[in-house]
C-alpha cells in the first residue's frame, strides 16, 4: 500500500525579552543556576505574577507577520502539574483564547513548488526550569533560571507531508522569528525548539491516522531524522498488522531512534483553568496598528523584490532573504558594484557561503565584508580579472584580509586584454603544437580546448577568455 | 499602665499628646498578649522584641517631629501575611518552618504608616475553616466564652481584637473569614472591594475571592487603617488602580436620604430568631437616623455556598500545589524518590480540612467534570453578581445578619464539614461578586455577640465606613468588652 505521512509542528520559541515574562528576573542564556530566579520564580507563598507588556509585543509582531488574527481578548490559563522544575505546581499558559490565531505561511520547497502551510495559534507561555543529573550521583538538581522564561508557541495545522516540508516549515519560522527579532533562534541553546505530531493513512484517505508525539526536537536535522525514522516505525506497524498508539515519544539522535515515553493514559490531566492571577490580555486595535506599522520588511516581500529588482530566480531571491543580515549583506554588494546584481548573487551564495560554512562563521563575522566582495566583483564585471582568476583571488582574500585591488597588484593578475598580447601567445603555442594543428585543421574540433588550455598557461591565466576565443577561432582556421 | 484604651482613634490621640509613649503602650499589649495566650491561644508568633524597637523608633520620630496619625499604634497581623524574617506559617505545619523573605504589600504599607507589628495571628490554616479549629498550631477560643470558637478563618484576628488584647488586626476574608469571626466575637470588620487592597504577599488560598481587611473595635479605626493599606499595586494585577479617599473625613456624614435593602434570602429559615430580631432592633436605629428601608431580593443567592464550594477548592488545589517539599516549607524525611516525596511532604504538612479541599478542588477541574462543575459554578457566580447589582438599583446599602447563629461549641461542627460551610452562607454572596462587606456588633444572645452585615456597591468603603460609624455614635456594642479581659 501507498502511505501519506501527517505532519504538525509545536514549535516553541524562547522571546528575547530582557526580563521574564511574570517576573523582573533578566532572562539571559548561561548564568549561574538560580542566579536568575526571584520570589516570583521561585514560586514563593504570595507572590504575583505581572505580564511583561514586551512579551505581548513581541506575540503580536509574530501574528501580524503571519498574517493571522490578534485576539482583542486572550486569557492565561494555569496548566497544573507535579514537576520539581515547575515551582508553582503550575505552568501559565494560554489554552482556549490564545493572543494569536488563524495564520499561515507560504514555503517554497527545494523543487520550487510553493506550499501554505496553515498556522492554528500561537500562544504566550512561560519556560520551566530545568533538572540538573549530571555530576551528582543519586541526586538531582533544579536550576530555576529559565523559569518564567517567556514563549510562543506556534501550533500548525497537520499540513506537511514529509520531513522535508516540516523542516522547510521549521526554517520558514525560524527565519521569521529572527527578522522580526523576536527570539534569537538558539537551538543549541534551546531558545528554538519543536514538537512533532506524526501519524500516516492510506494515500487518498481523508482520514487522519493515530498519531505519535516526537517531544523537544532542537535541531532541524533531529527533526527530519526522529519524523522519518517514525514515519517508517508508524508503516511498518501498520502492514504488520498492528495499530498505531497514541503516546509521546522521545527522539534519541545517538540511536536515531524514537522510543515511547508515555501513553495517553499515563497522560496528565492537566486541569486547564483560567488564571485569577492574571487580568484577560485585551489587545485594542491602535496597540496592533502601532505594532503593524514598526514592522520590518519581512522575509516574502523581500524576495519578491529580489525577483523583481534584479531578477533572481525565486530560489536565489529565497537563499538570500534567509536572514537578514544575509539580504542585507547582499543588497550592499548589490549597491556598491551597482550592475549585474545576479552575478553579485552567485558570489554571496557560492564562494562566499562556502567559505563562511567552512570556517562556522555567520554572515556578520564574514571575512571579506560586502565593501572587499564588491571591490571584487566589480574587477570581475570590469574585465580587470576573470571569473576563474577571481576565484583565487578571494580566497587570498579570505585569507589576508587584503583588498582585491591589493591582491591583483601583488600577484600581477590583471587580465591580458591587449590584442597583440594575445595573438603573440597563440602564435607561440601554434608554433610549438603543429601536431595538434594539423589535427584540428583536419577537423578534430575538440582541440579548441587544448589550445585555450595551452593559451592560458602561457599566460598564467590571465587571457580575456572571450577575446582569447575569438582571437584563437581565427587564427586556428588559418 | 491600666488598660489601654479602647480604640485605635483614641490610641492615636494619647500618643500624639504624649499622655503615654509607644513603648510604654506596645509593652502594654505585649503583657496582655502573654496573659491571654493560655486561655485564647490567638497568636501564632509574638513578635515582642521587634515590637519594641519599631516602638521605640516610632517615639524617637514623633519627638523628631515626623509622627504620621498612626505612627506608634501597635496591631497584629494575621499570619497569612508575609513578613520578612518572621515566621509566616498561615496556620499550617507545612509552612511551620517558613520565615518569610520579604513583606506583603499591605504589610509595608502599614508598616510605612507608622504601626508596630506585635505578632502573627492564629487562623485556620491556610484560611480554610469557620471555626478557627483547622490551625495546626490549635484552636482560638471566643473571648466571650472560651468554650466556643472565635469563627474563621481569622479567628485570631477577631478573639485579639475582641479581648483587646491588640488594638486592630489585619485579616483576610475568602468566604466571610473576616465579617464571620468579627460577627463571634463582637468586634468590627471590613472586607474591602475585591482589588482595593493588594494581595502580593499574602499566601493564596482561593485568589479570585481572596481580599485583605481588617478587623477593629470601630468603624472610625478601620477608617483609619484602611487607607494605608489600599490602592494599586503593580505587583498585584488584580489590584486596582482606584483613588483612595481618606475614610475618616466622611465618616460623620448624614444618612438622611440612604436606602437601605434587606435581602429577602438573608432571612430564611435558617436564621435564629434572636438573632434575626437584634439585626432588626439595629434597622430600627438606622431609620431613626434618617434611612429608608425596602425589602430586595437576590434570587440567585442560595446557589452561593456550593458555587463557592467549586471555586474556591478549584483555585486553592492550583493555588497549594507549590507546597511540595522542593524549595520551602515541609519535607519528608528521606524521600525514596520524586513521589514519595511529593506524596509525604504534602501528606504530612497538610490538615484533613487542606486535603478535602485540594482533593474537592482536583475533581471539579478534572477533565470531563470541568464544565459541569467549575464552568458552571462560574456561570452561577455571573448570575449572583447580576442579583446583586440589579439590588443596588433599588438601594445604596444591602443589609442583613453575618452568620444564621451566635458563635458554636468548639467541636460541635467538626465531623460534619456541610454544616460548618453553611456558616458563611450569609457572607460568601460577596466575596463572589467581588462587593466590599461589613461586620459591626449590633447586640447579643444569651451572652454572645450577634454582627450586622452591610455589604455595598464596589469602592463604596467610604460609605459603608460612614454608615457604621454613625450606628456607632447611637450604640455602644462595639465597645463592650468580655468581662474577662476588661
Amino acid at each position: 500500500m501507498e502511505w501519506e505521512t501527517v505532519i504538525g509542528l509545536e514549535i516553541h520559541a524562547q522571546l528575547a525579552t530582557c526580563s521574564k515574562i511574570f517576573s523582573g528576573s533578566a532572562t539571559a542564556y548561561g548564568a549561574e543556576p538560580n542566579t536568575q530566579a526571584n520570589l516570583v520564580d521561585l514560586g514563593y507563598p504570595g507572590v504575583l505574577p505581572v505580564l511583561n507588556g514586551e512579551a505581548v509585543r513581541m506575540a503580536v509582531r509574530f501574528g501580524l507577520a503571519i498574517g493571522a488574527r490578534i485576539a482583542p481578548h486572550s486569557v492565561f490559563a494555569r496548566k497544573n502539574y507535579f514537576y520539581p522544575d515547575l515551582p508553582k505546581g503550575y505552568q501559565i499558559s494560554q489554552y482556549e483564547l490564545p493572543v494569536v490565531a488563524q495564520g499561515s505561511l507560504d514555503l517554497v520547497l527545494d523543487d520550487g513548488t510553493r506550499k501554505r502551510v496553515g498556522i492554528t495559534r500561537a500562544h504566550l507561555e512561560e519556560d520551566a526550569g530545568k533538572s540538573l543529573h549530571e555530576g551528582m550521583p543519586g541526586m538531582s538538581g533544579i536550576d530555576l533560571n529559565r523559569a518564567g522564561t517567556p514563549l510562543i508557541e506556534i501550533v500548525s495545522e497537520p499540513d506537511m507531508r514529509s520531513a522535508k516540508e516540516a523542516v522547510a516549515y521549521m526554517k520558514k519560522v525560524h527565519t521569521l522569528v529572527r527578522y522580526l527579532d523576536i527570539c534569537d533562534g538558539n537551538m543549541q541553546e534551546g531558545s528554538f525548539r519543536c514538537d512533532a505530531n506524526v501519524s500516516v493513512r492510506p494515500k487518498g484517505s481523508d482520514k487522519f491516522g493515530t498519531r505519535a508525539e516526537i517531544k523537544n526536537l532542537n535541531s532541524f536535522r533531529f527533526v527530519e531524522k526522529a519524523i522519518n525514522y517514525e514515519v517508517e516505525r508508524q508503516i511498518e506497524l501498520l502492514e504488520s498488522g498492528g495499530k498505531v498508539v497514541q503516546e509521546t515519544r522521545l527522539y534519541d539522535p545517538d540511536k536515531g531512534e524514537t522510543r515511547s515515553m508515555r501513553s495517553k493514559e499515563e497522560a496528565n490531566d492537566y486541569r486547564y483553568f483560567p488564571d485569577p492571577d492574571l487580568l484577560p490580555l485585551v489587545i485594542d486595535d491602535a496597540f496592533v496598528a502601532t505594532i503593524k506599522a514598526s514592522l520590518p520588511e519581512l522575509p516574502d516581500e523581500k524576495a519578491a523584490r529580489f525577483v523583481r529588482d534584479y531578477g533572481l530566480s525565486e530560489y536565489d531571491a529565497g537563499v538570500l532573504t534567509a536572514s537578514r543580515e544575509l539580504g542585507a549583506f547582499y543588497e550592499d554588494v548589490v549597491r556598491r558594484v551597482g550592475r549585474d546584481p545576479k552575478l553579485c548573487a552567485n558570489w554571496v551564495m557560492g564562494d562566499l557561503a562556502a567559505f563562511l560554512n567552512k570556517d562556522n562563521l555567520e554572515i556578520n563575522d564574514s571575512k571579506v565584508d560586502a565593501e572587499a566582495l564588491a571591490g571584487l566583483v566589480t574587477r570581475i564585471v570590469d574585465a580587470t580579472i576573470s571569473g576563474k582568476i577571481a576565484k583565487d583571488v578571494f580566497e587570498a582574500m579570505w585569507a589576508s584580509g587584503e583588498s582585491a585591488d591589493a591582491i591583483i597588484e601583488q600577484n600581477g593578475l590583471r587580465q591580458i586584454t591587449d590584442t597583440g598580447a594575445i595573438e603573440l601567445a597563440i602564435d607561440e603555442v601554434m608554433a610549438k603544437n603543429p601536431g595538434q594543428l594539423a589535427d584540428y585543421r583536419s577537423g578534430k574540433d575538440k582541440l579548441f580546448g587544448f589550445f585555450v588550455g595551452q593559451v592560458m598557461k602561457a599566460t598564467g591565466g590571465k587571457a580575456n577568455p572571450a577575446q582569447l576565443n575569438d582571437l584563437l577561432r581565427k587564427k586556428l582556421s588559418g | 499602665m491600666s488598660a489601654p484604651a479602647p480604640t485605635v482613634a483614641a490610641l492615636a490621640r494619647g500618643l500624639a499628646e504624649g499622655a503615654f509613649s509607644s513603648v510604654e503602650l506596645t509593652r502594654a499589649y505585649l503583657e496582655r498578649i502573654a496573659a491571654a495566650q493560655p486561655s485564647l491561644n490567638a497568636f501564632i508568633t509574638v513578635t515582642g522584641e521587634s515590637a519594641l524597637k519599631a516602638a521605640a523608633e516610632s517615639d524617637a520620630a514623633r519627638a523628631a517631629g515626623r509622627a504620621g496619625r498612626l505612627t506608634g499604634v501597635p496591631i497584629g497581623h494575621k499570619d497569612i501575611f508575609c513578613t520578612e524574617g518572621v515566621l509566616t506559617t498561615c496556620g499550617s505545619k507545612m509552612l511551620g518552618n517558613f520565615v518569610s523573605p520579604y513583606d506583603a504589600t499591605i504589610v509595608s504599607g502599614l508598616r510605612t504608616a507608622g504601626t508596630v507589628m506585635l505578632g502573627k495571628l492564629n487562623m485556620d490554616e491556610f484560611a480554610m475553616g469557620s471555626s478557627n479549629e483547622t490551625s495546626h498550631f490549635g484552636p482560638v477560643r471566643n473571648p466571650w466564652d472560651t468554650q466556643k470558637v472565635p469563627g474563621g478563618s481569622s479567628g485570631g484576628s477577631a478573639a485579639s481584637v475582641a479581648a483587646r488584647i491588640v488594638p486592630a488586626a489585619t485579616a483576610t476574608d475568602t468566604g466571610g473569614s473576616i465579617r464571620q469571626p468579627a460577627a463571634l466575637c463582637g468586634v468590627t470588620g471590613i472586607k474591602p472591594t475585591y482589588g482595593r487592597c493588594s494581595r502580593y504577599g499574602m499566601i493564596a488560598f482561593a485568589s479570585s475571592l481572596d481580599q485583605a481587611g481588617l478587623i477593629t473595635v470601630s468603624a472610625e479605626d478601620a477608617a483609619l487603617l484602611l487607607g494605608p493599606m489600599s490602592g494599586f499595586d503593580p505587583h498585584d494585577s488584580t489590584s486596582v488602580e482606584s483613588p483612595v479617599p481618606d475614610y475618616t473625613t466622611t465618616l460623620g456624614d448624614s444618612l438622611q436620604g440612604l436606602t437601605i435593602g434587606l435581602v429577602r434570602e438573608f432571612f430564611d429559615k435558617g436564621l435564629d430568631a434572636a438573632c434575626e430580631q437584634r439585626i432588626r432592633d439595629a434597622i430600627a436605629v438606622y431609620e431613626k437616623l434618617g434611612a429608608k428601608v425596602r425589602e430586595v431580593s437576590c434570587p440567585n443567592l442560595p446557589l452561593s455556598v456550593p458555587t463557592y464550594y467549586v471555586v474556591a477548592p478549584a483555585e486553592c488545589s492550583s493555588n497549594l500545589a507549590r507546597f511540595d517539599g522542593v524549595r520551602f516549607g515541609h519535607r519528608c524525611d528521606s524521600p525514596k524518590n520524586l513521589l514519595d516525596l511529593y506524596c509525604r511532604s504534602r501528606g504530612e504538612g497538610f490538615g484533613a480540612e487542606v486535603k478535602r479541599r485540594i482533593m474537592t478542588g482536583t475533581y471539579v477541574l478534572s477533565a470531563g467534570y470541568y464544565d459541569a462543575y467549575y464552568l458552571k459554578a462560574q456561570r452561577v457566580r455571573q448570575l449572583i453578581s447580576a442579583d446583586f447589582a440589579r439590588a443596588f438599583k433599588e438601594c445604596d446599602l444591602l443589609f442583613g445578619p453575618t452568620t444564621p447563629t451566635p458563635a458554636f461549641r468548639i467541636g460541635a461542627k467538626c465531623d460534619d464539614p456541610i454544616t460548618m460551610y453553611l456558616n458563611d452562607i450569609y457572607t460568601i454572596g460577596a466575596n463572589l461578586a467581588g462587593l466590599p462587606g461589613m461586620s459591626i456588633p449590633c447586640g447579643f444572645v444569651d451572652g454572645l455577640p450577634i454582627g450586622l452585615q452591610i455589604v455595598g456597591p464596589h469602592f463604596s468603603e467610604a460609605r459603608m465606613l460612614n454608615v457604621a460609624h454613625r450606628y456607632q455614635q447611637e450604640t455602644d456594642w462595639h465597645l463592650k468588652t468580655p468581662s474577662a479581659f476588661a
